[in-house]
């Protein structure tokens, strides 16, 4: 078991202003911890946190990848969770390259391909779609429509952001509609796994993996 | 890495210019297998000439045929890379003079609503 990352450094007042890690944050964790072997091997040098928060996923993910070997990125449209996350990376004794903006707006098209393993813990619970876009707390939660509205608006960036062997985790719930979501991510050449599931109070969170479909076999 | 987002400009911006950088120096973990893996992602001509302007100038024009194992070389990647942080500044496009700004070692590229 790999501890969480120390997060004492926060107090409830961040907390007002800066979303605070929650079931849906652990098992993300989980799920990392379950890929811990996967991602030694996958060996990235660059990984890309969208959405990055309290920088509670981040310190785990460079916990099990070691603080050396691999760039860390971090955005967030939120200047306050863009600081704690910088805070806590360090409090963990780590580092994090953090950018203030939206989903990955003005990383495009320096790091096209370079991605190796990319996750995000998107705005999923469904709201009115007016609730989207501000640059507040409200950002870590409103997802507009079905919970898909930021969801939706990320997806087309998979494709060009992930380096050929790179991978990407995604939360969701299920009023997300996940096999919508695989769908729309298989045509653009991904396959896709369920490779954790909670329900959570009235929430049944999933944790989605998707990575290149490695080209059939050519027969001849 | 980080490229002008400005709706309609798209030649000539990047990389962009950081100007009144304040640095800071942190001293890290050099990993040569990480260095090694990166040289194939980097944009190396557009990291000298970022180097340069913040005065530092120990990293050769280009990189090195053996790079991926001369140790000095590495070295000072590895310082350009990692030890050299950007705490305050303005990263400025070279095409459109976009201002974006760097505070607590924070770029911000959040754009108004009328450029994006």
């Amino acid at each position: 078991m790999l501890p969480t990352p120390d997060l004492s450094h926060l107090k409830q007042a961040d907390y007002n202003h800066v979303y605070e890690p929650s079931e849906d944050t652990f098992l993300f964790l989980d799920a990392f911890e379950d890929d811990q072997k996967y991602l030694e091997t996958l060996k990235p040098a660059i990984s890309l946190e969208i959405g990055s928060g309290s920088g509670c996923v981040t310190a785990f993910v460079g916990k099990i990848l070691g603080e050396s070997s691999c760039l860390k990125l971090c955005t967030d449209i939120n200047p306050r969770a863009a600081r704690a996350t910088v805070a806590t990376v360090r409090q963990n004794k780590l580092t994090a390259d953090v950018v203030e903006t939206s989903l990955v707006e003005g990383l495009l098209p320096r790091l096209k391909g370079k991605i190796d393993l990319m996750y995000f813990n998107p705005p999923y619970v469904l709201t009115p779609s007016e609730d989207v876009g501000s640059r507040t707390i409200e950002a870590s939660w409103a997802g507009g429509i079905d919970g898909r509205e930021v969801i939706d608006q990320f997806l087309p960036f998979v494709k060009d952001l992930l380096s050929p062997k790179g991978a990407f985790y995604l939360v969701v719930i299920e009023e997300n509609k996940p096999e919508e979501i695989c769908n729309i991510l298989h045509q653009d050449g991904f396959d896709s796994a369920k490779i954790r599931t909670r329900a959570a109070g009235r929430e049944r969170l999933h944790i989605l993996k998707f990575t290149r479909r490695t080209a059939p076999e050519d027969k001849h | 890495m980080l490229q002008c987002h400005v709706k309609g400009c798209n030649a000539n911006n990047f990389p962009l210019e950081l100007q009144e950088v304040v640095l800071e120096e942190q001293e890290a973990e050099l990993n040569e297998d990480f260095l090694r893996n990166m040289l194939g992602k980097l944009e190396y001509e557009a990291l000298v000439a970022t180097c340069l302007k913040l005065n530092i100038q120990d990293l050769p024009p280009t990189i090195p045929e053996d790079a991926a194992y001369n140790d000095d070389f590495l070295q000072k990647l590895h310082h350009a890379l990692l030890e050299t942080h950007v705490i305050t500044g303005k990263m400025v496009c070279p095409n459109c003079q976009h201002t974006y700004v760097i505070r607590d070692g924070i770029p911000n590229m959040l754009l108004a609503e009328h450029e994006v």
